[in-house]
């Protein structure tokens, strides 16, 4: 019966399919049959039923190895040995590190603040407008491409090739500088402007995202008090100032949030782009770096801890925004 | 709708979902269990190989083994893994034993998570030594049998040997090998300009300033890989210092015996520097000094092809990155050169690298297995099965059996016992060392135009304490 774990003929293969199929049946009826069998459930029951499955999940796939990596926090590259906060201690102190902490708060801050910027601005200005669908569309289609597409995209955006006879530049903006009588410039390589070159992709992938929810946010906003502004003199500018942007504040904060949590995490755009060297990496990539390539499971444990630390404060905000602004309704 | 009927619904769906659960977990396990296999593909050398006769006599020793399995966890991926899978044929044969072949990219990272899980496979092949003495190091490899030893003490050289031995125990067989310390250029080109091979250092850099005085950069050169960006930029340095210093200074230095930043590493990394860091010396038809940094590995080279550069440094297995059509050979549009001499005490040297054969458990199918990898008969019949590229270690690979006239230099080199041979010493030094700080430093070194005092000090600070 070793062909049920291990089938490789075309037979094999079918009766494997016929006894997973009546493995299925069995099962489901066996389970549809038990559900309805007992005419009366405790309700405690019930929900142990509901909730005990994915509480179960829950503490084997999450609590476990979060208590697990903050354990491994305290030991050394492979946990034989107990070093307290040394770990801890060496992302603060070690000079390699401290450039990976300062790109960390570049990417938390900036991503959030100019991705919520363009996508307001952008919302705002093409709301009710003829071509509103066509250009919200242009701006949410880098949603629907995943972070490695967009780093290989821009990747080719920034390529460099050197300003000499018989070469030609393939990269965008490279070609644009030449046109223009400039130097082509290595985008990726020049430190720390580099940096805020990926960031762009990151910003460039969000800002449809916060279009979009703050264009639903705009639309929401009861025409009684725009009408009433623009009575009492107010236009332009001072429309998007005084009314606009305190009347959606909630879900400013919703996406300012959420971007930041995902930006937070951001490893794909920055491995894709420059395989977090020539002083790109963030805590995300360097957590990889170390756990996985220098197999420092204690520092790479640390980095993990420290990320999570990052987020509670920007989620509990966003949870209170969240109750705030649903006992306002 | 009543709430009784809800209920019942959801219900329903949970049951469901659990029972679609089931099924995906079943017929999961059947297709992973297949993607062990790797796909079949055209390759008339491998079933020439497989028709080759070995003496079968040779595995009585491991008893009946008829119908056993074995699981090979490798980095080589299709295509270069079909010549493995053609060159077990004949052993498949004499002794029935099922190679379950099993290559992944991700292997570095996955083996230690496979072996922590008590999920080891029986043999994984180490592409380097410090891996290895890194798994040895959680007790899960087992020592090879006797056989093992006697076939390596009789086909390798004594430093092939060493380089699978961790605190005195010898663990690995070699398996494969490569040779880095060449340098690539146009036979044709050469001609036509008039330029001879250099085989010293001096007349190396009097060739570098004479191509240079034409208008032409001499070199080019690319470190970008990746993650694994700047490795490329290790390996000239571990040429300069085994050429330059010596194999005493180069043990030491791997040992860390002497500091990273001890005077004798620096003298090197300068030496390395008048060519990669001199604006008159690179970077041919890719752009500066620091496009040194950007430009990626495989596409380094290419210029020699458009007459933009004449010399390129890279390990013999950079001919696969010639475009189809490019003649490989000593009269043809691209070939290599050996590493120059720097010291003459030192005399010729070559830096490589290689994989090792590590064994998880000691059953007979998998001992069978680690016998056979060390055979002069597995040697050459995966020379005939493979394409260029592919070499190894053993003392009696005939180097007719190489298709590519750099491989057949390449091994030649490996087995005149004059050549003082070295392992690769990033990959021997600890991984903070030798696959973080050593890569980044030497990055920044060239696209920041960070001081060699400040590259190295910061490589020493790396240093695990």
């Amino acid at each position: 019966m070793d062909f049920l774990l291990d089938a490789e003929t075309t037979p094999h293969k079918l009766v494997l399919m016929v006894v997973a199929i009546a493995l299925f049946v069995v099962v489901m009826g066996a389970i549809l049959f038990a559900v309805d069998k007992p005419k009366r459930v405790p309700n405690w029951l019930l929900v142990l039923g509901f909730i005990g499955p994915p509480l179960l999940i829950m503490a084997f796939g999450l609590v476990y190895p979060a208590l697990r990596t903050l354990f491994n926090s305290f030991f050394n590259a492979d946990g034989s040995q107990f070093v307290g906060v040394d770990n801890y201690t060496a992302i603060f102190s070690s000079e390699g590190l401290q450039v990976v902490l300062r790109n960390t708060v570049l990417w938390v801050v900036l991503v959030p603040l100019l991705a919520t910027f363009f996508g307001l601005v952008y919302a705002y200005l093409v709301d009710r407008t003829r071509f509103e669908n066509f250009a919200k569309m242009l701006v949410f289609l880098p949603m629907a491409i995943s972070g490695v597409a967009a780093g290989l995209i821009w990747r080719f955006v920034y390529e460099y090739r050197p300003d000499q006879e018989g070469i030609n530049q393939i990269g965008l903006l490279n070609q644009l500088l030449v046109w223009l009588g400039l130097e082509p410039r290595q985008f990726l390589l020049d430190q720390p402007t580099n940096t805020f070159f990926i960031i762009v992709v990151m910003v460039w992938i969000n800002a449809g995202f916060a279009m979009t929810v703050l264009s639903a946010s705009i639309k929401a906003i009861p025409d009684d008090i725009t009408e009433a502004a623009r009575l009492d003199g107010v236009s332009g500018i001072g429309m998007f100032r005084y009314v606009t942007v305190p009347s959606i504040r909630p879900a400013l904060v919703v996406v300012l949030t959420t971007v930041a949590i995902s930006t937070l995490k951001v490893f794909d755009i920055i491995y894709t782009m420059t395989g977090s060297q020539y002083g790109t990496s963030v805590i995300a990539t360097e957590f990889y770096s170390q756990t996985f390539r220098q197999f420092n499971d204690g520092l790479g444990a640390a980095l993990a801890v420290l990320l999570f630390v990052l987020v509670i404060p920007i989620i509990a905000y966003n949870v209170r925004q969240l109750r705030l602004s649903e006992e306002i309704r | 709708m009543s709430v009784r009927q809800t209920t019942r619904r959801t219900r329903s769906a949970a049951a469901l979902a659990a029972g679609l659960g089931v099924l995906v977990a079943v017929s999961g396990c059947a297709s992973q269990e297949q993607a062990g296999v790797g796909g079949g593909g055209e390759n008339t050398a491998g079933a020439e190989a497989a028709e080759s006769e070995i003496d079968c006599t040779q595995f009585e020793q491991f008893g009946d083994t008829d119908g056993a399995e074995v699981e090979v966890y490798t980095t080589i991926v299709d295509p270069e893994s079909q010549s493995f899978i053609d060159a077990f044929g004949p052993f498949t044969e004499c002794t029935g034993i099922e190679i379950n072949y099993n290559g992944s990219r991700q292997f570095e990272a996955q083996l230690p998570v496979r072996v922590q899980s008590g999920n080891a496979p029986d043999i994984a092949f180490l592409p380097q030594p410090g891996l290895l003495a890194q798994m040895v190091s959680t007790g899960a490899v087992v020592e090879p049998p006797q056989a093992v030893v006697d076939n390596v003490d009789q086909y390798f050289s004594e430093d092939w040997k060493n380089y699978g031995t961790v605190d005195g125990t010898f663990y690995a067989a070699p398996l494969g090998a490569n040779v880095k310390s060449f340098v690539w250029y146009s036979p044709s080109a050469f001609e036509e300009a008039g330029y001879e091979i250099p085989t010293t250092w001096d007349e190396l850099m009097t060739l570098s300033d004479t191509i240079a005085a034409t208008g032409v950069k001499p070199w080019c050169a690319g470190i970008a890989s990746g993650e694994a960006t700047g490795w490329p930029a290790t390996d000239f340095l571990e040429d300069v210092v085994l050429h330059a210093q010596g194999p005493d200074v180069y043990d030491q230095w791997i040992n860390h015996e002497i500091p990273f930043n001890d005077p004798a590493i620096a003298e090197s990394l300068a030496q390395v520097g008048t060519v990669l860091k001199n604006d008159e010396y690179v970077n041919g038809g890719l752009g500066d000094v620091r496009s040194v940094a950007s430009t990626e590995f495989q596409a380094a080279g290419l210029p020699i092809l458009d007459g933009t550069c004449f010399m390129h440094r890279q390990a013999s297995f950079y001919q696969a990155n010639w475009p189809a059509g490019t003649d490989v050979s000593e009269d043809g549009d691209v070939f290599a050169f050996p590493f120059p001499t720097i010291n003459e005490e030192v005399g010729n040297a070559v830096v490589g690298g290689g994989e090792f054969v590590a064994a998880f458990n000691e059953e007979p199918a998998t001992q069978a297995v680690q016998y056979w990898l060390s055979t002069a008969d597995w040697a050459n019949l995966k020379a005939q099965a493979s394409n260029p590229g592919w070499l190894n270690a053993n003392l009696e690979l005939d180097p007719a059996n190489l298709k590519s006239p750099i491989d057949q230099l390449a091994v030649e080199q490996l087995q005149d016992p004059e050549v003082t041979f070295r392992f690769d010493a990033s990959d021997l030094m600890p991984a903070q060392v030798g696959a973080d700080a050593e890569w980044q430093q030497l990055t920044d070194w060239i696209a920041a135009d960070q001081s060699d005092e400040d590259t190295l000090n910061n490589i020493e600070a790396a240093w695990p304490q």
